[in-house]
């Protein structure tokens, strides 16, 4: 990440259908070398990005740059970007090599430069051998890899892929995630993946952008959009979340304290909330980030060493367990109703078992757990 | 699915028995019935004695009429050829149209079959007669025309009208006219199953439009081709009343020779020779032609 330099420039972008705002002035810069990730729910804009970028749509308003020079208005056979289509869009009627070469053939790469070019592509994506093979005796996944392979042998400036694992099944599609990180290393070429997908995305990419309804609505390594998201839809988006409303009761530099309507404790959190106006606030609180504690028989609530009595404790009754083998996810009603998720993962063998359906328990969590949202 | 069709016995003989009761008795009965003809001989005007003799095909490969075959063939050809340059771009355009568009070019397409060939092709005499809609057009141009230059000093020499029909043009023409749906339907029926990522795939990697066309939208289209070849061919090579009613006197095709034989010399034995001479002809064209794509999907493969 030394020394790093922008390669694509989206400024201003806009797309629009009609009265339909697909793309709504886009604003974001990514860098050489990187792995970046466009994501969202289906809709939001993000393969319309993509298709902009690769030059199958104009845009209505704005410009890309790439390396610097605006190709806004360049025919996508001209710009030094090469995509991996979600349905592959491999030639039916050619062999594997002839898929590979063909955009080397249109560029007039000689034939002994082309085949050993063909060779390493193939050799690349594991694909040795296969050469001679027509596509429909392939299966899905190898013709991935033929897109692949067809669109890195033109050493593109930038490699676009639009939702390239959607179509494997589960096991394959994670086996693909690291290959493609591996590979994105190996060739050095900056990648542009667009995906719905948020654990593709956060497990392949050095950068994410979550896009909704054409806007960007952030832009951040994937921790920190998992840690950090700056709004509920960001939260909600990426994994699982309890979302708390309330209002800011204490804001100093180096502590918070939310209240909030539906919790029968105070929230502690020890920072101060920058930017923060009067008003409804939000907090956003992981799942497991959350611990249980045996609560009834008598027994004394657990006591968190960095919080103040009375905050960040909520009595409840365990309503529902989703046992997921690796970790379990229990719904808690606590009083007042409300029903908040917490994630325990299953350390030993036992450790479903420590939990019970209406069991009485205590939620607890940390001052640095929650995070506070403004919008 | 497939199971149960062949259990229902009844069923599909209730329904599989009247098509191939038609089919024999309107089809391949009076084929058979002509086939035989074609080695008989006219013993009387009303009676012919199938006798087994090949006369009717010695005559018939006389070079006279091999002559007129081979014109037909060739008219069939260029007439295939022209559907074929001006039916892709119609059916690139259907194939690209919005979904309501499509609709009405397809209608625009299918509208010829909703009327008489002959009276289409009366119609298009009316377009291409001396003094017909074209030449109207272009007399009115070119009066215009020498109206200027004659204020320049040089009015043009007076208007003769072009001669468009009853010539070999004018068959070529009625023919483009009348076999183009159905070069455009099939052209537009393979288009249009074209994935059109992959037009954007080759548009990716580099390729312009004329190398994206020539090397993956024909090559996909080849089937659509093909047939679209074959439904036009055939039908031309037999083409009747187009070079009936538009050709001269040199423009005539093998099936008005066939039916002077039948209706005007009455001499069905020999009608019918030339025929059967002009279906082997076509049949060994097709299967020559699916040996070969047989020969190189294996090579393929």
């Amino acid at each position: 990440m030394s020394a790093s330099k922008t390669i694509i420039r989206f400024e201003n972008l806009t797309k629009r259908y009609g009265k339909v705002v697909a793309v709504d002035g886009v604003d974001l810069s990514i860098e050489e070398g990187e792995f970046f990730a466009l994501l969202g729910p289906s809709g939001c804009g993000k393969t319309t990005l993509l298709r902009m970028l690769a030059g199958f749509e104009t845009p209505t308003e704005g410009r890309i740059l790439i390396d610097g020079q605006d190709i806004s208005r360049t025919p996508p056979n001209k710009r030094p970007v090469n995509m991996v289509f979600q349905s592959y869009a491999v030639f039916p009627h050619m062999t594997v090599a002839d898929n590979v070469a063909y955009g080397l053939k249109v560029d007039g790469v000689p034939g002994a430069e082309r085949s050993r070019r063909v060779e390493e592509a193939l050799a690349l994506v594991k694909l040795d051998g296969y050469g001679g093979r027509k596509p429909d005796q392939l299966s899905g996944g190898q013709r991935q890899r033929v897109a692949l392979a067809r669109a890195l042998v033109k050493r593109p400036r930038v490699l676009l892929l639009d939702e390239p694992l959607s179509a494997l099944d589960a096991k394959l599609r994670e086996a693909m995630r690291s290959e493609l990180t591996q590979l994105q290393e190996k060739v050095g070429i900056t990648f542009l993946i667009v995906t719905h997908d948020q654990d593709e995305a956060l497990a392949m990419a050095s950068r994410c952008a979550v896009m909704n309804r054409g806007l960007l609505q952030q832009v951040a390594t994937p921790s920190d959009l998992y840690e950090f998201p700056n709004s509920r839809f960001v939260a909600d988006f990426i994994g699982s979340v309890n979302l708390f409303e309330g209002r800011l009761a204490v804001d100093e530099p180096d502590h918070a304290v939310v209240v909030c309507g539906d919790l029968p404790t105070r929230i502690f959190l020890d920072h101060g909330v920058t930017g923060a106006r009067d008003g409804t606030v939000w907090v956003a609180l992981r799942p497991e980030k959350i611990e249980l504690h045996k609560r009834g028989d008598g027994r004394a609530p657990p006591v968190l060493e960095d919080t103040p009595e009375g905050h960040n404790l909520a009595p409840g009754i365990i309503r529902h367990i989703a046992y997921l083998g690796s970790e379990s996810v229990y719904d808690v009603a606590i009083e007042g109703g409300r029903s908040v998720k917490a994630l325990r993962s299953n350390l030993t063998r036992r450790d479903q078992e420590d939990f019970t359906w209406d069991e009485p328990v205590w939620l607890a969590w940390h001052a640095c757990s929650s995070a506070v949202l403004l919008s | 699915m497939d199971e149960s069709w062949r259990k229902a016995k009844a069923a599909f003989a209730a329904l599989g028995v009247p098509p191939v009761f038609w089919l024999m008795a309107f089809f391949l009965i009076p084929l058979g019935v002509i086939w035989g003809y074609s080695f008989g001989e006219n013993k009387s005007l009303t009676e012919i004695a199938v006798n087994g003799t090949f006369s009717n095909y010695a005559h018939a490969i006389k070079p006279l009429y091999l002559g007129i075959i081979f014109k037909s063939f060739v008219f069939a050809a260029i007439t295939t050829a022209l559907c074929l340059v001006v039916g892709f771009p119609v059916a690139i355009a259907i194939t690209f149209a919005s979904e309501k568009t499509k609709a009405w070019l397809l209608l625009l397409i299918m509208l010829p079959f909703w009327t008489n060939l002959l009276i289409r092709t009366y119609a298009l005499m009316a377009v291409l007669r001396t003094e017909g809609y074209i030449n109207f057009t272009l007399a009115l141009l070119w009066h215009g025309v020498s109206h200027v230059t004659a204020l320049a000093g040089h009015p043009l020499p007076p208007f003769h009208p072009l001669a468009l029909l009853h010539n070999n043009f004018a068959v070529i023409f009625g023919l483009v006219y009348v076999q183009l749906p159905f070069m455009v339907l099939p052209l537009y029926a393979a288009l249009d199953r074209l994935d059109r990522s992959l037009l954007e795939a080759s548009l990716d990697l580099g390729a312009g439009h004329v190398t994206t066309f020539a090397r993956v939208v024909v090559p996909l289209a080849m089937p659509g081709i093909v047939s679209g070849v074959l439904v036009t061919l055939i039908p031309s090579v037999g083409a009747y009343l187009t070079p009936d009613l538009l050709g001269g006197p040199s423009s005539q095709m093998i099936a008005n020779v066939i039916e002077r034989q039948f209706k005007t010399a009455n001499d069905w034995p020999f009608g019918a020779a030339l025929s059967f001479l002009l279906m082997y002809m076509t049949f060994l064209a097709i299967a020559v032609q699916a040996i070969v794509s047989r020969g190189r999907r294996a090579r393929e493969g």
